[in-house]
């Protein structure tokens, strides 16, 4: 880990990560500055740092007002920030992170992302765990699907939704009675059954060819005078690739074990 | 609202958030064991801070026995020899108190288990021992409180101590000794017992009448002959009366006699290095587990 052996050195690798479990780890009886000043002290970067850290963090997670309130009485989401916060204090190489967007509000998960996006920028190692797939494919690298405590498939985003075929032609006609129509194009221009969604007034086809299809299909819709509310290119989503691969669509993935760890390696070549 | 303004270092401003930190080398952080354990005590000190119904049993429990005793009981009680009740009393209360000290760093270690507060220590890199080393010295800082406030408070019922200087701070040296003992005791507790609220009922359940089957608030000499050999052995006994000896509350002509040949001084300090002895690795390997399921 980071260069050293955790057995052997485990001082010198915990010097090195940031780890924030499920739930929140903070204090509750001390403030969120004390919170993140202790920290900074255990990690002995200096009483001056360790609060010009806090400051800093505090600022960059929407906390700098609640900072010197006592935890306890902090949102969930507050809590959940705070508990981010705690773990960059020391500025980690490699960051181990629970499901850290979940109980978070779009624009605080945002935020989140773009921390995360600079610290991969800046070299550091990112090992995340959720349950949002759209979080996988936002973030990661490197996705390991985990379903009943077994890895299932890995790799990127891309090749992963190459597992479940590829790009689609998808087509949303305006009026559902030309939806049979819109399918019939999709079929001939692929060469392949489209799949059919009457209530969405969808058809979606799997294509090899990609633009060039889409082109053809296109014209085809405008010479049958099909009105298109959307018509597009598209991968599947890892929901998609997830539900393909546990080949169990109806039964809800179970919270624990459906994870999707993600790596997110700008320094992958470290073990 | 305090607050601080980040420093103007050079090439800080308008760094991202990562930027800081990264001005020291994670090889340069460095830092001694004892810091470590007096960051964690800080944090303890904060706590009992911020909770002071956690403090009672060192400031409004001992006040309380006091009068209760003083005023409500001492006149049915009479201790051997030619000592008023006020005097007998204040060693009881003060061994009484003391002993109290196991409770709340039980309880401290209890609520750390619960908040989760163990996993953030262990992804740290503290020194080994540094978070029961920070329980421990918050707690004997916290010790303190009760013996000052039980000094001034005995003083005002009408408590002296009639014995010398030298005698006086050899009791409170054993006082703070025997709050030590009690720490590992406590930290045993904390480790073994799943929730603060059992750590609540068992202090009550044992804790309590140990207090109580002693020498602490009535003369040994009043108990049926069996109970008062228990009595006789029991550390808060051998405590109380070792206090009573150095703080000159004893009639001179009767004395207080240890359980066995020796004084009840002797005897409480091998109760404190045989309490210690004996629970302090138990509690340790009993924290170890309790923190890495």
């Amino acid at each position: 880990m980071a260069g050293f052996d955790v057995a052997a050195q485990p001082t010198e690798v915990r010097r090195r990560i940031g780890f924030a479990a499920q739930d929140a780890t903070v204090d509750h009886l001390l403030t969120g500055r004390q919170n993140l000043v202790m920290i900074g002290e255990l990690h002995h970067l200096g009483k001056v740092t360790a609060k010009a850290r806090a400051t800093r963090l505090l600022d960059e997670f929407s906390l700098a007002d609640a900072g010197d309130r006592v935890v306890d009485g902090y949102s969930g989401g507050m809590r959940r920030r705070l508990d981010l916060a705690a773990t960059l204090v020391a500025d980690p190489e490699v960051l181990f992170l629970d499901e850290p967007t979940t109980g978070l509000d779009p624009r605080a998960r945002n935020e989140l992302w773009d921390v995360l996006d600079t610290l991969v920028g800046r070299g550091t190692t990112i090992l995340l765990t959720t349950q949002y797939l759209e979080e996988a494919d936002r973030l990661a690298d490197d996705i390991v699907v985990v379903d009943h405590g077994r890895i299932i498939a890995q790799g990127d985003s891309r090749s992963l939704k190459r597992q479940v075929g590829g790009d689609q032609i998808q087509v949303v006609v305006s009026e559902g009675i030309r939806l049979d129509d819109a399918a019939r194009i999709l079929a001939r221009a692929a060469d392949s059954e489209p799949t059919v969604d009457r209530s969405s007034r969808t058809a979606a086809v799997a294509t090899a060819d990609g633009v060039a299809s889409l082109a053809a299909v296109a014209a085809a819709l405008h010479a049958d005078g099909i009105a298109v509310e959307d018509l597009g290119l598209r991968q599947p989503t890892l929901d998609e690739v997830f539900l393909t691969l546990t080949g169990s669509p109806a039964e809800a993935p179970d919270a624990t074990e459906a994870d999707i760890p993600t790596l997110a390696p700008a320094t992958e070549a470290r073990p | 609202m305090t607050t601080i303004p980040a420093p103007d270092a050079p090439g800080t401003a308008g760094d991202d958030i990562a930027d800081q930190g990264a001005r020291v080398p994670h090889a340069d952080r460095r830092g001694s064991a004892l810091h470590d354990v007096w960051v964690i005590a800080k944090r303890g000190l904060i706590h009992m801070q911020r909770q002071p119904e956690a403090l009672s049993d060192a400031t409004i429990q001992p006040i309380m026995f006091v009068l209760l005793f003083a005023y409500v009981f001492g006149g049915a009680i009479n201790p051997p020899g030619d000592v008023p009740y006020r005097e007998f009393l204040m060693g009881g209360i003060f061994a009484q108190t003391i002993v109290f000290t196991a409770f709340g760093v039980a309880i401290g270690i209890a609520n750390d288990r619960k908040n989760n507060a163990i996993d953030r220590f262990r992804s740290l890199p503290i020194a080994n021992g540094a978070v029961l080393g920070g329980h421990a010295v918050a707690n004997m800082i916290k010790a303190t409180l009760p013996i000052i406030l039980m000094s001034i408070c005995g003083y005002i019922v009408g408590w002296r101590i009639n014995g010398g200087l030298v005698d006086a701070v050899a009791g409170y040296a054993l006082l703070l000794a025997f709050a030590f003992a009690m720490i590992w005791v406590g930290v045993l507790l904390g480790s073994v017992v799943a929730t603060p609220e059992g750590v609540t009922g068992i202090a009550f359940a044992a804790l309590f009448p140990i207090t109580f089957v002693a020498s602490t608030f009535v003369p040994l000499s009043s108990m049926p002959s069996a109970l008062r050999t228990v009595a006789q052995w029991n550390p808060v006994t051998t405590l109380s009366d070792a206090l009573r000896l150095h703080f000159g509350n004893v009639d001179p002509a009767i004395g207080i006699a240890g359980p066995g040949p020796f004084s009840p001084a002797v005897y409480t300090w091998l109760w404190i290095v045989g309490i210690i002895a004996f629970c302090a690795p138990m509690a340790i390997r009993a924290y170890r587990r309790s923190t890495t399921d």
